[in-house]
């Protein structure tokens, strides 16, 4: 299970920080996400990776931490969730605007000579 | 009533960029009051936070009442007192500046202002990580938002490069906090600094490894070498009053270094990169204000010079270059945000420097003949006003008397050679001197070329632009005259940040 996860943040990452160094705008929109991802991921693991246990702890039954998942990296993760998704999109915003007003969708508003 | 005082600085600035979305563009007068009286009433509170800081070391304010390391707590001890009230003080300046013109340039400028506002005084005064993340994404989002305000390509090229560099950065301090609580189990920043204290040496190098990458997206945000390329282009695209707020930015970076590396390392593991970075830092800012053919970009170089002033005197120096530094920061900060404000004064004179600010006031419909005497009259003699803003200006970022930067960089080679008077302390001395030397002479190239040109048109420099730099300058006269109390204030601050006992202690002790 935990291999599993750690190659697959591994891919999200290595894939979003490829296409993080694409010269064309949108490619880089694109790694953003699937670095986001993989970031969203990882602190999720961060709680530890245990399946079928209860992030809530019942009244009056007595605790034992073990037997519980931890609910806070799920409550991290909704935060970065949400910001991600207001960056990502008010990056898409500037990106049709740097496209709209420089013609083009290289990243440095103009082709590379060639 | 008085301990709501800490929280103030947050909710004050959300609700008035809160109010001021309900007023509609049209109402320029109303918005701008609002504004105003809005940071102003934070100025108020800031002074009021530094005043108090005398009064006890540290306040603490629990939100909601949760005990520490289960609840978020503010806390607002020397350092994050004087850094809200530096934040307010920018503020406040570049708002009366944009007054002029600037404010009318694009939809809901003074809400930025404002949800800017609260997300630095959210990230100076918060004692957790993850909610000086949510903090820094707050200020990061409203910052976007000013770099491209007043539009243009130019802006817009130089923003897509800013916010990607920016969003980079936020998924590193995401790993990095995760990283942390992985293995410390908190986020609340005393807490971490106890328990990474008592880890197993296996879990500490990963703790290690989570500040470590949590330091590269500080040092991302302070423009450290070779992480502050982004630095220059996107502020100098900025608008002036925006570039202006902007100057603090790179501050937080600095802030957010000091606060968590001297508290949980206590100033150990690491000492090495940060004055090296430093001094990397001081001299590619210095190689950029004697290249730098425009004013913003000089004024970006100078920022960048001032990160690794600070940066090398953090990782140095004990207590005493801390507090030089930190007296450095404000008179740096303010400063830079006079020269970004000038900027846009001086380059009226010049044809060249003009069509970029021509072309944004034509795509707003703001021609410059429009009429504006609402505004206030046209000073007579605008050159010589501009002259000796520049003057000024220069003086203090190359750190020549009798302005407040010649105060802070002496108080800071003195710190460093009595404290540690090692080979990388008088290198750093060195540079320092360099940095003058370069800013002095980027200085006086720019200056020769603007007021000694024979082609130059008369600009037309409105009492309400000319006033707010004036103030700034006369602010580092004022710490000037002051800087015996003022030093003396920072010292006891900084004394405190190297000795986190008694912060760890008054926020998770009881």
């Amino acid at each position: 299970m935990e291999l599993t996860i750690a190659l697959g943040i591994g891919l999200l990452a290595g894939c979003g920080v490829w296409l993080l160094l694409r010269p064309r705008t949108f490619q880089v929109v694109l790694g953003l996400s699937l670095l986001s991802y993989a970031v969203n991921l990882f602190i999720f693991v961060m709680g530890w990776v245990r399946g079928g246990r209860p992030p809530f702890v019942e009244r009056g039954v007595p605790v034992d931490a073990a037997a519980f998942a931890d609910p806070l990296p799920q409550a991290l993760v909704l935060t970065a969730i949400v910001i991600a998704f207001a960056t990502t999109a008010l990056l898409l915003v500037v990106l049709l605007a740097a496209r709209g007003l420089t013609g083009t969708d290289h990243v440095d508003g103009e082709e590379p000579a060639e | 009533m008085i301990e709501h005082l800490v929280v103030a600085p947050i909710v004050l600035p959300l609700a008035v960029a809160a109010a001021l979305l309900l007023v509609d563009e049209r109402h320029h007068a109303a918005k701008a009051s609002l504004s105003l009286a809005g940071v102003l009433a934070l100025l108020g509170i800031a002074a009021l936070l530094v005043a108090r800081a005398d009064l006890a070391t540290t306040h603490v304010y629990r939100l909601g009442s949760w005990p520490a390391p289960f609840g978020i707590v503010l806390v607002a001890d020397r350092l994050s007192a004087a850094m809200v009230l530096l934040a307010a003080t920018l503020a406040a300046a570049a708002l009366w500046f944009s007054l002029a013109r600037w404010h009318r340039a694009g939809p809901h400028f003074h809400t930025f202002v404002h949800f800017l506002l609260a997300g630095l005084n959210g990230a100076f005064l918060t004692g957790d990580v993850f909610n000086l993340f949510v903090f820094f994404e707050l200020l990061l989002a409203a910052s976007y938002a000013l770099a491209l305000y007043g539009g243009g390509a130019q802006r817009v090229r130089a923003s897509l490069h800013y916010i990607v560099v920016n969003l980079a950065a936020s998924l590193l301090f995401l790993i990095g906090v995760s990283l942390v609580y992985g293995v410390a189990g908190t986020l609340n920043m005393a807490d971490i600094a106890v328990r990474v204290a008592a880890l197993a040496p296996a879990d500490r190098v990963l703790a290690e490894i989570g500040i470590g990458v949590l330091a590269v997206a500080f040092f991302i945000k302070a423009g450290m070498w070779p992480l502050g390329f982004w630095l220059a282009p996107a502020y100098a695209a900025a608008s002036a009053p925006a570039a202006a707020i902007f100057s603090i930015l790179t501050k937080v970076g600095i802030y957010a270094v000091l606060r968590l590396w001297l508290l949980v390392f206590g100033g150990t593991s690491g000492a090495e990169l940060l004055a090296f970075g430093g001094m990397a830092t001081l001299l590619y800012g210095v190689m950029g204000m004697l290249a730098s053919q425009s004013l913003g970009v000089l004024a970006g170089y100078g920022l960048l010079v001032s990160s690794g002033t600070l940066l090398a005197a953090i990782g140095l120096g004990a207590a005493g270059s801390t507090a030089a530094g930190l007296y450095y920061l404000g008179v740096s900060t303010l400063g830079v945000a006079a020269f970004f404000l000038l900027i846009e004064l001086v380059e009226r004179a010049r044809e060249a420097g003009a069509d970029m600010l021509a072309v944004t006031a034509e795509a707003f419909g703001l021609r410059s003949d429009e009429k504006e005497e609402e505004l206030g009259y046209a000073i007579p003699a605008a050159m010589a006003f501009l002259g000796l803003a520049f003057l000024g200006c220069g003086l203090v970022i190359a750190g020549l008397p009798p302005l407040g930067g010649f105060v802070a960089k002496f108080a800071l080679m003195h710190a460093l050679v009595r404290e540690e008077a090692s080979i990388p302390a008088w290198s750093v001395v060195a540079l320092l001197l360099a940095s003058g030397l370069a800013a002095t002479i980027a200085f006086g190239r720019a200056g020769v070329r603007i007021f000694w040109a024979s082609e130059r048109v008369p600009p037309t420099v409105r009492l309400m632009e000319i006033a707010p730099i004036a103030a700034l300058l006369a602010l580092s006269v004022v710490l000037t005259v002051l800087a015996g109390p003022v030093l003396d204030y920072l010292g006891a601050g900084a004394r405190a940040l190297h000795a986190p006992a008694a912060y760890i202690e008054e926020v998770v002790g009881r």
